[in-house]
């Protein structure tokens, strides 16, 4: 282990600008797949902030008995999609208007009557604010018999159901080719460092070393230069994130893990990289 | 310790670079391999060092043998042969010493061991004073007794030396070539690829010559018959 270590460091010192260039190159393609990640990141948060949005509401027909819709409440808050359901009297549903239609504020005052129905309104747990869910979860309302109408903004919600199946399809099609050019970019240059050193590889076999005395050092210098090139992109990703934040929108950092996985996804390829290039260059020769 | 009966070997695109090979060196002997360029000094080498496997017939090297050997056993084997080369084949950015530690190093030698090995064999072939010396400081004759305390440093049975002074000028390929006998002297079996006559004209060692592939002389056989050797070995 000491004289893979010893090896591996050996590299560091005896090509350094091959060395330097292997985690430049590195650092930028993941810096270009944290780019990408970060777009992905603040898109999934702002679809998220929309979708706290869809709501379903049944209006209830006046009249109605408070037993009735208090049982009906607590049977809706125990369906499985529902994260919550309340109940809005009129008298809510009235001031609510006044402070939300200041406009209509003078003809609101001079009612005699109130004209808005009690209603109970639900939100969706996540992961079940698409259509299907919406409707079914609407239509299941419906059937109680004091319900006048349903009301959840169909057209919005199947909108906002096609915005997030393009988004992940976006995610996924780019995602795997930014990811796919970095992993060839890095393997290239792990394949010239490997290159590089072939005639020493040719003369360490001559004097006996086995393969995967050849191999060890090459994996741990591969998963060092992409570790660093991991970290090096974060912090470049960091840096165009406070620019961004400063000059064009306030946007969202990666959270540790994902930082993190980041990091380690470039520690993987450079491990893997190594891997495959000297295993091949190994067989050839 | 070397064994080789009837060994065809056919280059890869259609040829043959040897044609019934057989030929056997034993324990402490010491014996050139000549001929011209392309007659297959070098193929011989590398069927003894395990780089090429014969198309038929039949090596055998140390106990091993290389027609069937699994390539994990290719190591052990060169662990036991010391290979010295026309091109020296120093790591350029090592010294000496680091050149010569390497080959302990890799067959999982004892750290507090290596550098006593080390400077013992760099102080038999006469370089321990540039034992940190970069291969670039040394003259030919100088790299070339590194690489050969390189090949030394393993303790082996067979030293193969391939063409070791034809990068050499005159008098560091006498001092290379008296370095190669003393360590046959001390009991290590040498074979020496060379197409220098003079040397072997020097030297009372066995000769094996090689022509288009093909073993056309081995003075340890033909001698008995009564051919001299100057005649076969002359071009």
């Amino acid at each position: 282990m000491n004289l893979t270590l010893r090896e591996a460091m050996l590299t560091f010192k005896r090509a350094p600008l091959l060395s330097v260039l292997s985690v430049t190159t590195i650092a930028f393609s993941l810096f270009v797949l944290g780019l990408f990640g970060l777009v992905v990141v603040n898109l999934q948060g702002a679809l998220r902030d929309v979708e706290e949005r869809v709501e379903i509401v049944a209006y209830i027909l006046p009249g109605t008995p408070a037993e009735a819709t208090a049982q009906a409440l607590k049977d809706i808050q125990a369906f499985p999609e529902v994260q919550a359901a309340n109940y809005v009297s009129e008298d809510d549903a009235l001031a609510r208007a006044r402070a939300e239609l200041v406009e209509l504020r003078d003809v609101m005052q001079e009612l005699e009557r109130n004209p808005l129905p009690a209603s109970i309104e639900v939100k969706l747990k996540p992961g079940f604010r698409d259509a299907d869910h919406v409707s079914l979860v609407a239509e299941r309302m419906r059937g109680f018999g004091f319900v006048d109408d349903v009301r959840f903004g169909r057209d919005w919600v199947e909108k906002l159901d096609r915005l997030r199946g393009l988004a992940a399809a976006v995610g996924i099609v780019v995602g795997a080719a930014f990811a796919i050019v970095a992993v060839i970019i890095i393997g290239t240059t792990i394949r010239m460092a490997v290159l590089q050193r072939s005639r020493e590889i040719a003369i360490m076999r001559l004097v006996g070393a086995t393969d995967g005395f050849i191999r060890r050092p090459f994996l741990l210098q591969g998963a060092i230069k992409g570790l660093l090139g991991g970290l090096v992109a974060i912090g470049l990703s960091f840096a165009a994130y406070l620019l961004i934040n400063r000059y064009l929108l306030q946007s969202s950092f990666f959270t540790d893990e994902q930082a993190a996985a980041i990091v380690g996804f470039g520690a993987l390829i450079g491990l893997l990289g190594s891997a495959t290039s000297v295993g091949r260059h190994l067989r050839r020769v | 310790m070397i064994k080789f009966t009837n060994v065809f070997k056919a280059f890869p695109k259609g040829g043959l670079a040897l044609k019934d090979v057989s030929f056997h060196v034993g324990k402490g002997e010491f014996a050139f391999l000549t001929g011209h360029s392309g007659a297959g000094k070098s193929t011989v080498m590398k069927l003894i060092y395990a780089e090429e496997r014969p198309t038929s017939g039949e090596v055998r090297v140390s106990g091993y043998n290389v027609n069937d050997m699994r390539p994990r056993d290719v190591p052990l084997l060169r662990r036991k042969l010391g290979i010295v080369f026309q091109d020296f084949r120093l790591l350029e950015d090592r010294t000496a010493e680091e050149n010569v530690a390497f080959a302990l190093e890799v067959t999982g030698a004892r750290s507090s061991t290596i550098s006593a090995r080390v400077m013992r064999v760099l102080t038999q072939v006469g370089l321990a004073a540039k034992a940190q010396a970069y291969p670039r400081e040394l003259s030919g004759g100088e790299q070339q007794r590194v690489a050969i305390a390189r090949a030394l440093v393993n303790e082996p049975t067979v030293l193969l030396a391939d063409e070791p002074t034809g990068n050499l000028d005159e008098r560091a390929t006498r001092g290379v070539f008296q370095l190669l006998r003393d360590i046959n002297a001390s009991g290590t079996a040498v074979v020496m690829a060379t197409h220098d006559l003079d040397l072997v004209r020097q030297a009372p060692y066995r000769v094996i010559e090689l022509q288009e592939g093909a073993l056309v002389y081995d003075s340890a056989v033909d001698e008995a018959g009564g051919e001299t050797r100057d005649q076969a070995v002359a071009p």
